[in-house]
């Protein structure tokens, strides 16, 4: 496969300057909201901040891959004294937890770094947290071409492992003649 | 689908155990928004003026305000409205935090309590599922203690938790309500849910907030956000202000260790002497270690860019959240000097579930007594389940031993958790003598100044929330000595109602005869000054905001001449600014007549006797009467028919008549309408 020179987007993340107030998840929430701005409800977004105030955790955590199964290992990990879970701070959208899915629905949530036409100069989260918790940074770098996996296929894949590829196919098929 | 707020209101009856969920009347967002102004409108609508706080009838609401849940920064308070043990009147203590905003993603904008529960239970509500579950598990435990225990119990983090401590349960009439890292905590709130047994309620909700107009909401809150971001950037100059206001929020008592202005302005004791000479170097020394060996975090409300809220983690305790007066308030009223008891003695009020405003006046207060005799050693005395109270020199002893005698409703905390006021009729023999810091029976901020000062009697003699927090904040609490300065100040003050507001500013003179307190602002002056800032506080109320975005800041981003903007854009009302302030004085003016309704009068209306040491009898009437004409009420206080009825309130007149509480008048004529709009015209523009 060719090479091919690609925009890496980041988001970092200074948990040290996270006060926990969740702007970042309301207003990702309200982007994405179709009429875009026209509600918003934190349990959409894209980023959800683990908030264990007396633990001292304030960590943002940005959705990553839909994974299809749950993850077999149970580990977990050790801070200060404290024992957390791994699913605290995992990043995937899995079946065993809803942080990342939509709840109606149950279809995964994936950041998609505000993707918007024209682009936006910064996501939205990282634009409305005014402690600077977010920071967005671009890298140019060269890469193997590859295709794209993008939402609707996330969502298809998903629904496919819920309901089976044969469900998904026959409602489509039922959906596309009614209309 | 309704915009902005949910429509729906949660109906619980503790008593059968009912649960509705009932679409609320649109009409009653639109004329008096959501909050602390609906619920207002509930409780003049469905209790009497004999309904008391501890009545079955009386309703225990929580509810969240118009904006909550919207994009909007720190639109987060949960108000507690009811009817307070404490005056006897209605009483809205309000916690930051998460709650309120969860509560209307779940899909209300209220929870409205009536009756009571045979047994101590709790509330969960998941989004649609609501239940009312047994609560016997949790009898007794501390109220920081229960916020975790449900949410593992619930299995959920995100869960937000209201809850109360052993204190409302034992009857302590000054408990509070905790949640997160905010606290419901003045006139009883607390009291009322520990007599309806809910030891706590449960929101977890994942449904949305809507909004009119998505688009041209953003758009404003983005001049918000500017605006925020350069305050940050540029604190007020402390040549203006001192240093612990100069930025939004009220994050300075937990982010600055230096507090001179408190400790040496305050009252301590039983509010009642100033330490003029507190700050040395070696208590600012000691006092800067412990404050940076003990805030872990600055932490924030719900979607606010301010820090309020500090995470105690000390080596010696559990972890706690903080806010901010409470640092002092128990070292002033024990009148111990260090830092570090105060940390570990708050520590334990958090979790019986205290207002930290009057708890540690009762405590003086018991002190003072003792000290002078009125309640003697055997008050003090041990029992079989408990040691007595150490000598009056182990100060902290005395302090931990009086704690948990109130909070377990034990000999002598029997009667103070009464509080100061009911406290000393019981115990007679001249104790209601030392029950000198009330105003309607609440203990208030431990000040004691010199001058009167016009706008602060206003404000401490009018507040119908009884305390003077939640009036006071955008004026500047006093002159500026150099005349470049208040230019400096009106230059970039967009926040004031009329260009007006800024000559009285520049005129303010802070010594003199005829500029300077208690002559200057004059009373018509002074009226309009506490006109406006009251007007903010409602807003805050009733929008749902934390004051410390608004009406409690100077230079606020948000104020009188953009609220009606997020309004708008979030409800789909088409209010011009005009009329949203007209929403707000309809509000307040319902509160008024709540209250007088209820027997208040105009005696009431007084802040405490030695509140300053100079006093102008003549001047105080003058001001309560030039300000009672300025809101267009009689001189007895009680809102007139004109204007009640030009506020659509003309029922609440009705009513004020038949109950003999406003004279009868004929309906006011064409010319006197006319000429009452001219006035209106200028005190609020519309
Ligand atoms: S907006 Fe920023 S500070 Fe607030 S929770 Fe998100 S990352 Fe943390
Ligand atoms: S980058 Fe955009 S999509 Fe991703 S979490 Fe932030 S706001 Fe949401």
């Amino acid at each position: 496969m060719a090479k091919i020179k690609k925009i890496v987007k980041r988001i970092t993340v200074d948990a040290e300057k996270c006060n926990g107030c969740r702007t970042c998840e309301v207003m990702c929430s309200a982007f994405h909201s179709t009429p875009q701005w026209s509600s918003n409800s934190p349990a959409k977004s894209r980023v959800q901040v683990v908030r264990l105030p007396l633990r001292d955790i304030f960590l943002p955590v940005f959705a990553g891959e839909y994974t299809p199964a749950e993850c077999g290992g149970r580990i977990s990990y050790h801070i200060d004294d404290r024992t957390y879970d791994e699913c605290e701070f995992c990043r995937a959208a899995c079946p065993s937890r809803g942080r990342f899915v939509e709840p109606d629905s149950g279809l995964p949530l994936g950041c998609d770094m505000c993707q918007s036409d024209p682009p936006l100069e910064e996501p939205m989260c990282v634009h409305w947290c005014v402690r600077d918790a977010l920071k967005y940074e671009e890298r140019e770098i060269e890469v193997e071409e590859q295709v794209e996996i993008d939402a609707l296929e996330t969502a298809l894949t998903a629904i496919a492992d819920k309901f089976g590829w044969d469900k998904m196919m026959r409602t489509a098929a039922r959906l596309t003649q009614k209309s | 689908m309704r915009y902005g707020e949910t429509g729906y209101y949660l109906e619980i009856d503790l008593s059968t155990g009912n649960i509705e969920r009932v679409q609320s009347d649109p009409k009653t967002a639109e004329n008096f928004f959501g909050g602390v102004g609906s619920s207002l409108k509930i409780f003049w609508d469905r209790t009497t003026p004999e309904t008391k706080a501890f009545d079955p009838e009386n309703l225990l609401i929580f509810t969240n305000g118009l904006l909550s849940g919207t994009p909007i920064f720190g639109a987060n308070r949960t108000f507690v409205v009811t009817i307070s043990p404490v005056s006897n009147l209605i009483c809205y203590p309000t916690a930051g935090g998460f709650f309120a905003p969860e509560l209307k993603y779940a899909g209300y904008d209220k929870i409205i309590f009536r009756n009571k529960s045979p047994e101590l239970v709790y509330i969960w509500i998941n989004n649609d599922k609501v239940e009312i579950r047994d609560a016997s598990h949790l009898a007794g435990k501390g109220a920081r203690e229960v916020q975790e225990l449900l949410k593992e119990e619930l299995n959920d983090p995100k869960i937000q938790v209201a809850a109360i401590g052993p204190a409302a349960e034992n009857g302590v009439l000054f408990a509070s309500i905790e949640m997160d890292k905010g606290s419901a905590s003045r006139l009883g709130g607390g009291a009322v849910m520990g007599d309806k047994k809910i030891k706590a309620i449960a929101v977890r909700g994942t449904k949305e907030v809507n909004l009119a107009d998505g688009p041209a909401f953003i758009k404003h809150l983005e001049e918000a956000r500017t605006y925020i971001i350069h305050r940050n950037a540029n604190p007020l100059s402390h040549r203006h202000v001192e240093a612990i206001h100069d930025s939004l929020g009220s994050p300075q008592l937990m982010r600055d260790a230096e507090d001179k202005w408190h400790t040496q302005n305050f009252a301590w004791g039983n509010a009642r002497y100033r330490r003029k000479d507190f700050w040395t170097d070696e208590i600012e020394e000691s006092w800067e270690k412990s404050q940076e060996e003990s805030v872990r975090r600055m932490i924030s409300c719900f979607n606010c860019p301010s820090q309020c809220g500090a995470l105690i983690m000390r080596k010696d305790g559990a972890p706690y959240m903080a806010k901010c007066f409470s640092k002092i308030s128990y070292l002033f009223g024990s009148g111990i000097d260090d830092l570090e008891w105060s940390w570990k003695f708050i520590e334990r009020t958090f979790d019986y579930g205290l207002d930290s405003y009057s708890t540690p006046q009762v405590m003086a207060f018991a002190v003072e007594l003792r000290k002078d005799g009125i309640l003697t050693e055997e008050d003090f005395a041990g029992t079989d389940d408990y040691p007595p109270c150490p000598p009056p020199e182990d100060k902290s002893g005395v302090f931990y031993w009086l704690l948990d005698r109130l909070v377990k409703g034990e000999g002598i905390g029997k009667i103070l958790g009464l509080g100061t006021k009911q406290a000393s009729e019981k115990i007679g023999k001249g104790a209601e003598a030392y029950a000198h810091n009330l105003i309607k029976g609440v203990e208030q901020m431990n000040i004691k100044l010199g001058m009167l000062d016009p706008l602060y009697f206003l404000m401490f003699a009018t507040s119908e929330k009884q305390s003077i927090t939640s009036i006071e904040g955008n004026w500047p609490q006093a002159a500026f000595r150099k005349y470049e300065d208040r230019e400096e100040w009106i230059r970039d003050w967009p926040h004031v109602p009329f260009e007006r507001f800024k000559q009285y500013i520049l005129d303010w003179e802070p010594k003199g005869d005829k500029n300077a307190a208690p002559y200057y602002p004059t009373p018509p002056i002074a009226s309009e000054i506490v006109d406006w800032m009251e007007e903010n506080h409602v807003n805050d109320d009733s929008l749902g905001f934390c004051s410390g975005m608004s009406g409690f800041c100077f230079k606020p981003p948000f104020h009188c001449h953009n609220y009606y903007k997020f309004v708008n854009a979030a409800t789909g009302l088409n209010l011009d600014e005009f009329e949203h302030r007209r929403v707000a004085h309809r509000i307040r003016n319902l509160h008024r007549a709540f209250n007088m309704r209820r027997g208040m009068t105009r005696a009431d209306d007084n802040p405490p006797a030695d509140h300053w040491k100079f006093r102008f009898p003549e001047l105080e009437e003058e001001l309560l009467t030039t300000y009672y004409h300025f809101k267009g009420w009689t001189d007895e206080g009680v809102p007139t028919r004109v204007r009640l009825e030009e506020l659509d309130l003309g029922y609440v007149a009705d009513e004020l008549e038949e109950k003999g509480i406003l004279k009868k008048v004929p309906p006011p004529t064409e010319e006197e309408l006319e000429e009452y709009r001219k006035e209106r015209m200028y005190k609020w523009g519309y």
